[in-house]
């Protein structure tokens, strides 16, 4: 007998959840060794505590979609994202430590989906929050951790992808932009229509800043694309990336695309904004940023940084399941190219273990939904 | 593989000769699929072939890197996460709201005594959100192919499609009382490979532009 589980969840067994549980010791690896302690908040929050970060209406997938009533009448939802509920610990728990806080976690997430997409219900999430330290500093900690996060679990080939929430509105409330438009521009911006932003953007703006604008958002690559930006607005406004970039090694770098058009859907980032990046993954893996305006909300005005990356995600990039290249043999010059895509860790533990199943060979294709198994990857 | 390095999404259809065209313009050889009506992959040219409709799907999945499409197909899936890079200009058409020739309007009509209008449509997002945002009650009834057939029943008081010259909406008796929007081709990417392979993408979408 097959009973059903709702549509976006998952049974994980024993082979997966071995391999799993590798991925999140390297990561939590590498969080203890820059210094953050793991925490673990309830799933279930009160709504009305929750709804003080004032981003629900704008976070879209991640507003949360789960709701209950108590036994007192109050309102109850799972929650949707680590970075509130953490927010919410830091003015309650943490209202006299020491600065800078620095606080690790790995957490299942809950969430509506979108039939038909893949998306998950549940989401297993690992990431770090830096409470109190600014930019360009905190920036910078939290993007040497996620970089060594990704080379831990063997994903050396991820980029990071850098932007900053706070350059568009900066230009366009320097160039006189009326509040309505501004917001057009920035939805466009947001749902990367180019088309769209080029339409509201020649609207809004006489030529030459118009032409500004569309270049700065469709400049993506190393810090040359900062140098290379001569109207002093789109320089002073770019500040911000150019100095965090700066405080990083040459490795961190090498790891990182600036994209000065990106902007995130969740509305709390007030700065830098990260998105990850593996090759054969379409879909982002992780994200971040700075919301240096949300632990006021929370009565503990401070500034924050933090990222979260999804452990199944990186588990399937590492899988190497660079969707199509296995199938009819493609090849794809950015696929993870090593059929063992795990390099040795630091710790001396591999983050997906050698070796054969541990219990007996689970049902054909158990783990990991239908397809082809691994066996079949060409490389 | 094409000297973008690219895997690239082609609609099949009306879409298909200009895009073919367009790619070959910018040193894409597209003579294979050209020549082939029934394969779906070509892995000299990068070419993936499908439904105009399911370019946003491979490509948001990463399985395509870039594809073109119309706007129609993107407004009508517009929790697509994908970049919407550029505007090709060619498969030029409207979105239109259409009902039985002459006055009154029947959808007027039926808005006036019943309250409500029934409209047939195969674009459900783009006609909810059309007449929602012009505060008018609607039924939506979802329908395949066709769609001047649903009036002509009477089972609706008007339909929500697109048109590229109209003849097809004059020939069936109907004609069009609003125009929702204009749609074209449009090149989109991937948003990971728009980050990593950056330099790909710009010279893909700069020629296409140019060409």
């Amino acid at each position: 007998m097959t009973l059903p589980i709702p549509s976006g969840t998952r049974d994980v067994l024993p082979d997966e959840m071995r391999e799993r549980h590798g991925v999140v010791a390297a990561l939590r690896d590498v969080f203890t060794s820059h210094g953050y302690g793991e925490v673990s908040t309830p799933a279930v929050e009160y709504a009305s505590v929750l709804d003080r970060a004032g981003v629900a209406a704008s976070a879209g997938a991640a507003d949360p979609r789960f709701r209950s009533v108590d036994e007192h009448g109050e309102t109850l939802v799972l929650r949707s994202d680590m970075t509130v509920p953490i927010a919410r610990l830091v003015s309650s728990r943490f209202a006299d430590a020491e600065l800078p806080i620095r606080l690790s976690y790995q957490a299942h997430l809950y969430r509506g989906i979108v039939p038909g997409r893949g998306q998950s219900r549940e989401v297993l999430q690992a990431g770090i929050e830096l409470v109190g330290a600014g930019a360009p500093e905190g920036t910078a900690e939290a993007l040497t951790v996620l970089v060594g996060a990704l080379k831990a679990v063997g994903l050396e080939d991820a980029r990071v992808a850098v932007g900053d929430a706070s350059i568009f509105p900066t230009l366009l409330a320097g160039a006189g932009v009326e509040d309505d438009r501004r917001a057009a521009i920035l939805h466009e911006l947001a749902t990367r229509d180019l088309v769209g932003l080029e339409r509201e953007v020649r609207a809004a703006c006489d030529d030459a800043t118009a032409a500004m604008l569309l270049d700065v958002a469709s400049r993506r690559g190393g810090l040359e694309v900062v140098d290379a930006l001569t109207d002093p607005r789109a320089v002073a406004a770019t500040a911000g990336v150019r100095s965090v970039v700066e405080q990083l090694d040459e490795d961190v770098r090498s790891h990182l695309i600036l994209d000065l058009g990106l902007t995130l859907k969740l509305g709390y980032y007030t700065g830098a904004v990260f998105e990850v990046y593996a090759p054969g993954q379409g879909h982002a893996i992780g994200g971040g940023g700075r919301y240096d305006d949300l632990l006021g909300k929370f009565g503990r005005d401070l500034p924050a940084v933090g990222f979260a990356l999804d452990v199944d995600a990186l588990h399937t990039a590492l899988v190497g399941k660079s969707r199509g290249s296995w199938r009819v043999g493609w090849t794809t010059p950015t696929a993870i190219p090593s059929p063992e895509p795990v390099a040795a860790p630091t710790g001396g533990h591999a983050p997906i273990p050698g070796g054969g199943p541990t219990v007996h060979a689970p049902i054909a294709g158990g783990s990991k939904g239908s397809g082809p198994s691994s066996t079949e990857v060409s490389s | 593989m094409n000297p973008f390095g690219l895997r690239i999404a082609v609609p099949r259809g009306v879409m298909m000769g200009s895009t073919l065209d367009a790619l070959d313009r910018v040193g894409v050889d597209t003579s294979e699929v050209r020549d082939n009506d029934r394969k779906l992959l070509f892995e000299e040219p990068g070419i993936v072939t499908m439904r105009p409709s399911d370019v946003p799907t491979y490509v948001e999945s990463g399985a395509a890197d870039v594809g073109v499409t119309g706007k129609d197909v993107l407004m009508e899936q517009r929790t697509r996460d994908v970049v919407e890079l550029a505007d090709l200009g060619y498969g030029p058409c409207r979105m239109v709201l259409a009902s039985i020739a002459g006055d009154p309007d029947p959808a007027e009509e039926a808005l006036r005594r019943l309250g409500v209008m029934r409209v047939a449509t195969k674009y459900v997002t783009i006609a909810t959100h059309y007449l929602e945002s012009t505060g008018r009650q609607a039924e939506i009834v979802k329908v395949n192919g066709s769609v001047e057939l649903a009036p002509l029943t009477g089972m609706v008081d008007a339909i929500v499609d697109l048109t590229a010259t109209g003849t097809t909406l004059r020939e069936n008796g109907l004609v069009i009382r609003e125009e929702i929007a204009t749609s074209t081709a449009r090149l989109i990417a991937n948003p990971a490979t728009h980050r990593l392979k950056a330099d790909a993408v710009d010279r893909l979408r700069e020629a296409l532009v140019a060409g």
